[in-house]
């Protein structure tokens, strides 16, 4: 019965991608493009060593973001803040780490800890806001990431914290190498791996223990399931919404880690805002569940990486944020489908499996 | 009577649903121009087989004939074409809007682009003060109680052109002079040529109102009778509605003790607009005893529970095994002992779309076998699934099924045995054996009895009075959130009850 589950669990992604092919395949054909031509330089770029490390680096940011927005979805809550947590926890970290001299094993989960802690603050706003004044959290959170970069924008612009780094741009001072998680380049000799890519996959476990192995696991996927089941249970729904609300902000602090660890070492006004949104898009698609998130995030930066392919054959690279949009559509129906059929197929299966014990009887 | 076609004739409907057969072989003929009642126990088929008259579910086998012609409904908009309103025993309105809004909400009358709200106005008078109805179209329904609702439920359906009126247990939550009322209007509906199909529990308001009734027994018709022409009590009824068996939970013996396990005083709920619910409240339980509370349905008995649940805030003092819960989470109250089987089942104890093995381990989620200190503890949970489904005869193929996939009766059967799992001092419980078939009602009563002996204190609400009589070693009888008068299970009669609840008279 679970290999069935794992089954139709699997049909819906399958039916997204095979779907969003050939709907860009025919876009590929209105604009005049080979299509052919296109996948196979997408797929051969894609596939290179060098392009699966950008692969991994990209998809283990990605994955973060996701596995914040997961733990809210889980039981209802819609963390859309996740940009506003990341950008501060970076910052967090950037101006922790660059403070520290002490050798890596120290400094560095002291970075990590500071971003999951101001992550987790800024989350905090909205939950409080939420159990305290009834306000949704979705409009908190969303606003909250706006006030978010203003606030980056005044430190890193008007404060002593930031300094002009190289490229001519503001930033913080730069992380001490003891400090950073550079990684390491297995795949191709030219381009590392980082480090936070180890570092994710304890996060996955730990993840999918706390949801599944623990009593706070089950009372969050019990608020999910059913509130008011879990309520009468004795899940105290505030407090819920509070706690998961903290750990999804922790979980987003990290989101900006992988880069600023492994890259670059310094939070300036270039950093990425919004890969709180693909997080979004990628919890929807991984359902949740902590593999089904990780193959999502790959399956999104391949498609962003391999995309930096498409210049070259002339076509624009946005045809990937087409296939991107319409995988996560069609799976998010899909899912849903597979979902009310599976309901009622276990329901058939029951009934006929009593009545053929009634038979024996 | 005039010779003409049945307003409503049911033939051999069939309809089976995953695990259990609703409705088996239905046949009903229902005269133009009269009140039909259709009785059952709670779970017998009469809501499903309304649905199907309300075309909100379809028959496996039979046919629908409706003022002699046969017709097949795939949805409510047919039914309604055909004729027939349904008032449901929920009721469906906007509290924002005006009555006469909530009435043309969703067949507005129109001309051209404008909602012409005089016309309606017009129309709706007309049909109020031919049916005796008064209601004001322009309150805010926010402001109306119950009774004035269900008015206007009925004017809904009666502006829709409804000649034939279905409505599902439309007493459930009246008072007693709202329900002379109903019965009124209900005449004078009759009187104006329309038929009403009147689905009911309540023997009594049935011989009553009725012109005839049917009995549903188990999913299937087993008469009808005619309270005009033949004599026919409410006893005899009830022996149509239950079959020859009548399974009375007989008391066996005194099982009370010293040791008081709750001590509730004054509990009072107030509603959001701070009208109490609950009016100050006070009893007590000891071990072995079963108290049990009977009302009507509304009168705040799933507040008294929720509260002494700690689900719902209340003041009072609630004290459990001499130690003072009134503040304490509803976790701390379970672990201390106290089991709980709420009134909505699907709503409130199960997680529909996850296994059974998890759905054992809800509200006892911080308890052996279902887990140690902070880590849950599967395997301990799934074995014990195993022995509840073994000991409580839930019927499913495995422990690994969603709860979604068994019946009412079999979902309600592993939330009892979960409840009385892990030694409870203390059983609350809101209608235990409803939806449950005969057999499976017996061993659940069973069970309790068993586990009174053994020193469970329970208290006991339930819409069935035998059971309450028959369980019951104190029955308090609960009217708008007020104990009103004490019955003695050993002597009162269902019927001296049923006049206590409505407040007409005082029990035994």
């Amino acid at each position: 019965m679970n290999l069935r589950r794992l089954g139709t669990s699997l049909i819906a992604p399958a039916i997204g991608i095979f779907i969003s092919i050939a709907v860009t395949a025919v876009i590929l054909k209105f604009i005049g493009a080979s299509v052919t031509t296109v996948f196979s330089s997408m797929w051969t770029y894609g596939t290179s060593p060098h392009a699966m490390s950008l692969t991994l680096n990209l998809a283990t940011t990605y994955f973060l973001s996701a596995l914040a927005v997961a733990v809210g979805f889980k039981m209802n809550l819609f963390n859309i803040g996740v940009n506003g947590q990341y950008v501060l926890g970076a910052l967090a970290a950037a101006v922790v780490g660059s403070n520290l001299h002490m050798v890596g094993f120290i400094a560095i989960p002291i970075s990590i800890l500071a971003a999951m802690i101001v992550g987790a603050a800024w989350a905090g706003i909205a939950a409080w806001l939420k159990v305290s004044r009834g306000v949704s959290e979705v409009i908190s959170t969303i606003m909250l990431n706006f006030i978010a970069i203003g606030i980056i924008s005044y430190i890193i612009v008007r404060t002593g914290i930031g300094t002009e780094t190289s490229l001519n741009v503001r930033g913080t001072k730069l992380i001490p190498e003891s400090g950073m998680l550079h990684g390491t380049a297995f795949l191709d000799p030219g381009t590392k791996v980082y480090g936070f890519f180890f570092v994710s996959i304890f996060i996955a476990i730990g993840y999918w223990f706390l949801l599944n192995r623990t009593r706070f696991g089950f009372d969050l996927r019990a608020t999910g399931k059913s509130a008011t089941a879990a309520r009468t249970s004795g899940v105290e729904s505030k407090r819920m919404a509070i706690v998961t609300m903290l750990l999804s902000g922790a979980i987003a602090g990290l989101v900006g880690l992988p880069y600023l660890l492994g890259e670059t070492g310094s939070y300036n006004l270039n950093f990425p805002t919004d890969w709180g949104f693909t997080g979004i898009a990628i919890a929807l698609l991984g359902r949740n569940n902590p593999l089904g998130i990780a193959l999502g995030a790959l399956l999104w930066a391949f498609l962003d990486i391999s995309s930096g392919q498409l210049i070259l054959e002339g076509v624009p690279r946005e045809i990937t944020t087409i296939m991107q949009g319409l995988i996560v559509i069609v799976v998010v129906m899909s899912y849903e489908i597979v979902r009310r059929n599976q309901v009622k197929s276990e329901q058939k299966n029951v009934a006929k499996a009593l009545a053929k014990q009634e038979v024996a009887a | 009577m005039v010779e003409s076609a049945p307003a409503v004739e049911l033939k051999g409907i069939w309809k089976r649903f995953p695990g259990v057969i609703a409705n088996s072989d239905i046949n009903i003929n229902v005269a133009s121009g009269t009140v039909h009642a259709i009785v059952g126990e709670n779970g017998a088929g009469k809501s499903t087989l309304m649905k199907i008259l309300y075309g909100m579910q379809k028959a496996d086998e039979g046919t629908i004939t409706i003022n002699g012609t046969e017709l097949v409904f795939n949805s409510p908009a047919d039914a309604i074409e055909a004729g027939i309103g349904m008032v449901h025993q929920h009721f469906m309105l906007a509290d924002n809007f005006t009555v006469l809004e909530n009435i043309v909400l969703g067949s507005e009358p129109k001309s051209g682009a404008r909602l012409d709200f005089e016309k309606a106005r017009k129309q709706i008078s007309d049909i109020a003060a031919e049916n005796g109805l008064l209601v004001n179209p322009d309150v805010l329904v926010s402001e109306l109680g119950v009774g004035d609702r269900q008015r206007i439920e009925i004017l809904k359906v009666l502006y829709r052109g409804a000649k034939i009126l279905i409505l599902d247990e439309p007493t459930a939550v009246l008072v007693p002079h709202e329900v002379d009322e109903l019965f009124n209007t209900l005449r004078d509906l009759k009187r104006e040529g329309l038929t009403v199909i009147f689905i009911s529990h309540k023997l009594d308001e049935v011989l009553s109102i009725a012109d005839e009734i049917t009995v549903i027994r188990q999913g299937t018709t087993v008469g009808s009778v005619n309270p005009h022409t033949e004599s026919v009590s409410a006893r005899d009824l009830a022996e149509m509605m239950v079959g020859n068996e009548l399974p009375t939970p007989l008391a066996v013996g005194d099982t009370i003790r010293d040791e008081v396990i709750l001590e509730v005083k004054d509990l009072t709920v107030l509603a959001a607009g701070g009208k109490a619910i609950v009016d100050g409240v006070s009893f007590e339980i000891r071990a072995g005893e079963i108290l049990g509370i009977a009302g009507v349905e509304g009168n705040g008995q799933a507040e008294i529970l929720d509260a002494l649940m700690g689900i719902e805030s209340s003041t009072g003092v609630v004290t459990f095994k001499n130690e003072d819960v009134s503040h304490k989470s509803t976790r701390h109250r379970r672990e201390l002992g106290i089991g709980f089987i709420p009134e909505d089942r699907q709503r409130q104890a199960l997680m529909l779309e996850a296994p059974l093995w998890e759905n054992r381990m809800l509200g006892h989620q911080t308890m052996a076998p279902n887990s140690k200190g902070f880590l849950l503890n599967p395997r301990g949970a799934k074995a014990d699934t195993k022995r509840i489904v073994e000991e409580y005869d839930v019927r499913t193929p495995s422990i690994d099924v969603l709860a979604s996939a068994l019946s009412g009766g079999n979902q309600q059967k592993l939330i009892v045995g979960r409840e009385m799992s892990g030694d409870p001092k203390l059983l609350i419980a809101a209608h235990p054996t409803r939806g449950v078939d005969v057999g499976a009602q017996a061993a659940i009563w069973d069970h309790i009895r068993n586990a009174r002996q053994a020193g469970l204190a329970v208290l006991l609400v339930s819409a069935d009075l035998d059971e309450l009589i028959g369980l019951s070693d104190t029955i308090k009888v609960l009217l708008r959130g007020k104990f009103v008068a004490d019955a003695d299970p050993a002597t009162v009669t269902p019927q001296e009850l049923g006049t206590a609840m409505t407040g007409a008279g005082k029990a035994a």
